[in-house]
């Protein structure tokens, strides 16, 4: 019974991590059809941010909305600098994005090291359902699920999410009614990459910080947003669930590597049945 | 297709034959390139072979994303592959010549199985470029974790982060050249680049090199005259995964190693760079943006300008911005204006 339920913590634990990775690419990406393949060095941004507040002094969660706070400005910066000549032309935005990721992780090693950062942590453990589980792990679920029904309350029940959507939906029609789209955009990148941030950042006392851990993220994130399909937050959360439950299983049945293969594998195999994703075929949602 | 427009009034010669300027400029270089080794000290032989080396894998993914129009970034998974592929068979056998072939073979196996999916599946050309490099993070990872001593294959441990030493050369001697010394290396090197590059420039010119390059420009309408894109576009696929993969296979001979930054993103990251920085509307581009690059990043390692990744991420974020087109057509163009009568003595 007690494997019973360490299998089902595991797999919500990392479907929750697969949805935190992801949910910043799902903005930029699926809604904005941006491809943005410094997402992780956003990450690693707000990593950096959380990280090095922390050990200032400043509390964990203060260092999270650092994290998502920096990694957000540092966004709407590049936005403004390189992403804005380049929409609507996708593939030299995937090369100008992965210059900025160089970039990003040259500048990181210049100045903190290519060395890993760690940050003093002290969870306490939680009895759940027979075994020991760590707090902070926990909080992590919360966090990612609170920012997932966050974003939808964003997009679906405020104006400016509706503006947004509708923007990205049909852009002349917006300038038509009033809407500026250069800000909307900015905006919207901004927001993505803030959510990345706060990802990074939230990962931050599990992982530590090195100038290359945006390469573990990026790959992941990416599957899991091509997988979702054209609805960014449905499609997401489908493909985070079940990546994260086949990563979950597998990685605890063998070992991690395997588990990201096995992930890979299956995203790859799903690719060719939908190729346009799991949400390919519905018309409404977000 | 936005990556295809600004490359049309650069292609004219795909389709046509070479005639004799293309012929009497490659003969020029080669032969300029055979006196090197007379007249260079040794370090620079080896520099100028591993240009050579990566410029075949550069040409791997120029005549892919310049000609065929898929921006594939997996074009180090061949390379790494083919490096593994050579060091394992090699290692394990005394048939370094066989272990040479099965450097292109393996990862056109390789290829064919992944191009099937993405190619058979019709994925649009961007996420083709996005699952490429997921792959690749893929097997980067995979082969850093194979450092425990259960992983062998034969009698060669894979040795995980540390990559597998003492891969051998080719013994072979053709006439006086000993194919394993420094020379025969630089000689071997030229030999297949200049193989490769009459080879792909020939082939364009074929039936089948000019139906790939209407794929390129229209697949759509490649498909309503009856030509299977599919076939085509993972015929192409898998040569250049064949191309990549000698590359990776002359890599390991020169180094005498193979080790997992060969499938690093960095590494496929560097391909890129090269074939955007050259230009990738002609053959020469991919070349020539290898050679520049690759001085480019010894130099900045000598003048100790701090962090190579952060010039090269600006390189490219620049190229993307203002040089969509590359050094290649650009000098090109130049070469056309200044000799107006006769545009296609600029290529090389």
């Amino acid at each position: 019974m007690t494997s019973l339920y360490t299998g089902l913590y595991l797999v919500v634990f990392s479907i929750s991590l697969m949805l935190l990775i992801s949910l910043g690419l799902a903005v930029i990406f699926g809604m904005m059809k941006v491809i943005n393949l410094a997402h992780g060095e956003f990450m690693m941004v707000g990593g950096y941010a959380c990280v090095l507040s922390a050990n200032a002094g400043a509390p964990l969660w203060l260092g999270v909305l650092a994290g998502g706070a920096i990694a957000g400005i540092a966004g709407i910066v590049v936005e403004r600098l390189v992403i804005r000549f380049l929409y609507g032309r996708m593939v030299d935005t995937l090369l100008a994005t992965w210059g900025l990721s160089l970039l990003f992780v040259g500048a990181a090693t210049t100045v903190f090291g290519a060395s890993s950062m760690g940050m003093s942590t002290d969870f306490a453990n939680v009895s759940l359902g027979g075994m020991s589980v760590s707090s902070y792990n926990l909080a992590i679920c919360a966090f990612s699920f609170s920012l997932v029904a966050l974003c939808w309350w964003l997009a679906v029940r405020t104006k400016a999410g509706l503006i947004v959507r509708g923007t990205m939906q049909a852009s002349e029609m917006a300038a038509c009614l009033g809407v500026d789209r250069d800000r909307v955009y900015m905006s919207t990148f901004g927001l993505g990459s803030c959510l990345a941030g706060l990802a990074g950042a939230a990962l931050a006392p599990l992982t530590g910080v090195s100038p290359a851990m945006g390469g573990f993220f990026v790959a992941k994130a990416f599957i899991t947003v091509i997988v979702g399909g054209h609805l960014p937050l449905v499609g997401a959360s489908a493909a985070s669930s079940l990546f994260g439950a086949i990563d979950g299983v597998v990685s605890y049945a063998y070992s991690s590597v395997l588990g990201e293969v096995s992930m890979l594998i299956a995203a790859v195999l799903l690719l060719r049945m939908l190729p346009l994703g799991i949400t390919g075929r519905m018309k409404r949602g977000m | 297709m936005s990556s295809h427009t600004f490359s049309m009034s650069f292609d004219a010669h795909a389709g046509r034959r070479p005639r004799w300027p293309w012929w009497a400029s490659v003969g020029v270089c080669v032969a300029l390139m055979l006196a090197v080794p007379r007249y260079a000290d040794t370090a620079l032989q080896l520099d100028l072979s591993l240009v050579m080396i990566l410029s075949l894998l550069a040409l791997s993914m120029g005549l892919l994303w310049g000609y065929v129009g898929i921006l594939s970034f997996g074009q180090t998974i061949f390379f790494g592959l083919g490096g593994y592929a050579y060091a394992l068979f090699s290692l394990n056998t005394d048939l370094p010549v066989a272990a040479l072939a099965l450097a292109a073979v393996v990862p056109m196996l390789f290829a064919v199985l992944l191009g099937y999916f993405m190619m058979y599946g019709r994925i649009s050309d961007i996420y083709l470029s996005v699952i490429t490099l997921v792959v690749t993070l893929i097997f980067e990872k995979g082969v850093r974790a194979t450092s425990g001593p259960e992983y062998v294959i034969g009698a060669v441990r894979l040795n995980g982060q540390n990559g597998i030493p003492g891969v051998p050369g080719l013994p072979l001697r053709i006439g006086p050249l000993d194919l394993q010394s420094i020379e025969g290396i630089f000689y071997l090197a030229l030999f297949f680049l200049a193989l490769a590059y009459v080879g792909i420039r020939l082939f364009l010119a074929s039936p089948t090199g000019r139906v790939l390059v209407g794929l390129r420009e229209n697949d759509k309408r490649m498909e309503l005259l009856g030509y299977d894109s599919r076939l085509y576009k993972l015929m192409a696929f898998v040569i250049s995964g064949g191309l990549a993969g000698l590359a990776g296979g002359l890599y390991a001979l020169w180094g005498n190693f193979v080790g997992p930054e060969m499938f690093s993103l960095n590494q496929a990251a560097m391909v890129v760079i090269w074939v955007i920085v050259g230009g990738r509307s002609i053959l020469a581009g991919p070349i020539l943006g290898t050679l520049l690059i690759q001085y480019l990043t010894t130099w900045l390692g000598t003048v100790g300008v701090g962090q190579v990744t952060l010039a090269l991420g600006f390189i490219l974020i620049v190229c993307v911005l203002l040089f969509p087109q590359g050094l290649a057509p650009a000098c090109q163009s130049l070469i056309a204006r200044l000799a107006p009568q006769r545009r296609a003595g600029g290529e090389r």
